[in-house]
């Protein structure tokens, strides 16, 4: 139950904070909805439904991503480097991947959240979509992997800037490109054959499917699923090793 | 003096650490016996932080090993962190907590099951006298407090050892004291201590022992009488206009004796850890 003492502090500190969270996790997923949902996709249709129920499950599955990311690899680095507060679980005499889940099971935990405030939204603005287990279950993959991503970065990266950058160069082309305001299918055949392995892609495709009423693709879970255990452990591994 | 325990409690033999091409710890040997208080002097670099840094296994030794109570610092982690508590050089509270959550965070992580944490985490505020501020955040704490907190955290889970890197880096002298007066306390009651410092009278008013180190090396080591007795007992200062000139002598009669052959102004004192440290480390100030 070491994960449990990393994840309650997590938790204190988020209850704490929630208000403020909640305020600016509105900002973003706000702008998107008014820019693509009803500005430019007022009318638009996609694969016979409005843009705006195509373009939600994207948006969440992008939210998702940068919250846990965020969540979790900013302010592991900012522990690491800055502030030493890593040092505190390092002497403690709980294991890494104690550390690890305690801490991915905490950026999770925001970005379900901030996904539960999307698809709110989403609901106000008329979109009409499914959520169910399934769905949840999906989110939840991708909340933990990209919060298992943001460990590995956080551990390995040796300056704040150069997290900025890891941001910039990877999450940000990632939250445009990978199925989520539009398909993949219309870019160069090589690019959207990169685009094809990274799991956001996945995150949008089964939240989509799923959010039409469709069943689970069993492909894009299994990607995710993979992603998820294969980040884990590397996270694990880089804490083990940063003595 | 009182009662130092036979027991070994740290273990030092042939410590390395390298950092490239710089070696940082350079096959430290030492000993620290149970109840001891015990300094580690040295100018800046000399890898003060790094041993400690080694000895609470932070960083792996380069060659060498360290036992603590007994156990491998670099292969039975597990059993050393339960015996040491870690006050670092820089402050590494959690600001997004309050004093008693970063006493319960501690607590949790050490596994103290709920009642016991309760009374240990009142008790330890009330030893550093932070009972009244303890439901507030850490980040509107003075450097003081910060300081005070950090060895109540390092306290909670009654470890043997207690690593002090720095404990009473600029802080006010009444807060200083306060801090000696904890160590000793905590002492009394069997804590070994093993703290470094750039003040030496700290050193000498607080520890029965002293090792000075320098560039990665231990060159001195002993109580601070031996020290002393080391260099000379007596100081002959002697001001020639620029540099003030020191020299050592064993007796008074000796000193006596030379500063009557010296011209311009002469002060004859007894030596102290200061004369020891700045004798031994050379005066020019190396980084
Ligand atoms: N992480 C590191 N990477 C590279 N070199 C390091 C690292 N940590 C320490 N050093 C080097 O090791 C040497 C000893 O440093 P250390 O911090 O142990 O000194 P110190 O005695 O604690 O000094 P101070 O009194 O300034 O705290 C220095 O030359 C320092 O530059
Ligand atoms: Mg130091």
């Amino acid at each position: 139950m070491d994960f449990y003492t990393v994840f309650w502090r997590e938790m204190v500190v988020f209850r704490r904070t929630f208000i403020k969270f909640f305020a600016s996790r509105l900002v973003s997923p706000l702008l998107y909805l008014v820019a693509f949902g009803w500005g430019l996709g007022r009318g638009l249709s996609m694969d016979g439904g409005s843009y705006l129920e195509f373009v939600v499950p994207g948006i969440v599955a992008l939210s998702a991503m940068n919250t846990s990311f965020n969540a979790v690899g900013v302010s592991l680095n900012m522990s690491r480097l800055y502030h030493k507060t890593l040092e505190e679980y390092l002497i403690a005499p709980i294991s890494a991947s104690a550390f690890v889940l305690g801490k991915v099971l905490a950026g999770t935990v925001r970005g379900l959240v901030a996904s539960l405030i999307i698809l709110g939204l989403a609901f106000l603005f008329g979109a009409h979509l499914v959520v169910n287990g399934w769905f949840l279950l999906v989110v939840f993959l991708t909340c933990f992997l990209f919060a298992a991503l943001g460990v590995v970065a956080a551990m390995t990266i040796n300056s704040h800037e150069d997290m900025a950058n890891f941001s910039t160069f990877v999450i940000l082309p990632m939250s445009f490109l990978c199925g989520t305001f539009f398909s993949p299918d219309r870019l160069p055949k090589a690019v959207a054959y990169i685009i094809e392995v990274l799991p956001l892609t996945h995150a949008s495709y089964a939240l989509r499917a799923l959010a039409r009423g469709g069943e689970v693709l069993p492909i894009s879970l299994a990607v995710l699923l993979g992603y998820a255990i294969a980040l884990f452990l590397a996270g694990v591994w880089v804490v083990k090793k940063v003595r | 003096m009182k009662f130092l325990g036979v027991n070994k409690l740290i273990e030092i033999r042939q410590l390395t650490k390298q950092y490239g091409h710089i070696v940082a710890v350079s096959d430290l040997d030492l000993e620290i016996k149970e109840g001891e208080i015990f300094a580690l002097l040295g100018p800046n670099g000399a890898g003060k932080t790094t041993t400690i840094r080694m000895l609470t296994m932070l960083t792996k030794p380069t060659s060498g090993t360290a036992l603590i109570n007994g156990y491998d610092v670099t292969r039975e982690l597990d059993k050393v962190k339960k015996e040491i508590g870690v006050v670092p050089q820089h402050m590494n509270l959690d600001q997004e907590l309050t004093a008693w959550e970063n006493l319960e965070l501690h607590g949790r992580l050490y596994k103290i099951p709920a009642t016991e944490r309760r009374k240990r985490i009142e008790e330890l505020l009330q030893y550093v006298e932070l009972e009244d501020r303890a439901r507030e955040l850490v980040s509107r704490f003075s450097g003081g407090m910060k300081r005070r907190l950090m060895i109540a955290r390092a306290l909670m889970h009654w470890p043997k050892v207690l690593f002090l890197d720095e404990p009473t880096v600029g802080l006010d002298p009444q807060t200083r004291r306060k801090i000696w007066d904890l160590i000793r306390r905590m002492n009394s009651e069997g804590m070994t201590v093993l703290l470094t410092t750039h003040y030496i009278e700290e050193a000498e008013i607080l520890c029965h022992r002293v090792g000075i180190m320098d560039k990665g090396k231990l060159i001195a080591l002993g109580t601070p009488g031996e020290l002393k007795k080391r260099v000379g007992e007596v100081v002959v200062e002697t001001f020639g206009g620029k540099d003030t000139g020191y020299k050592f002598f064993a007796t008074r009669e000796e000193a006596l004796a030379y500063a009557s052959q010296v011209d311009g102004d002469v002060l004859i004192r007894e030596s102290n850890l200061e004369d020891v440290f700045v004798e031994l480390t050379g005066r020019k100030v190396v980084d």
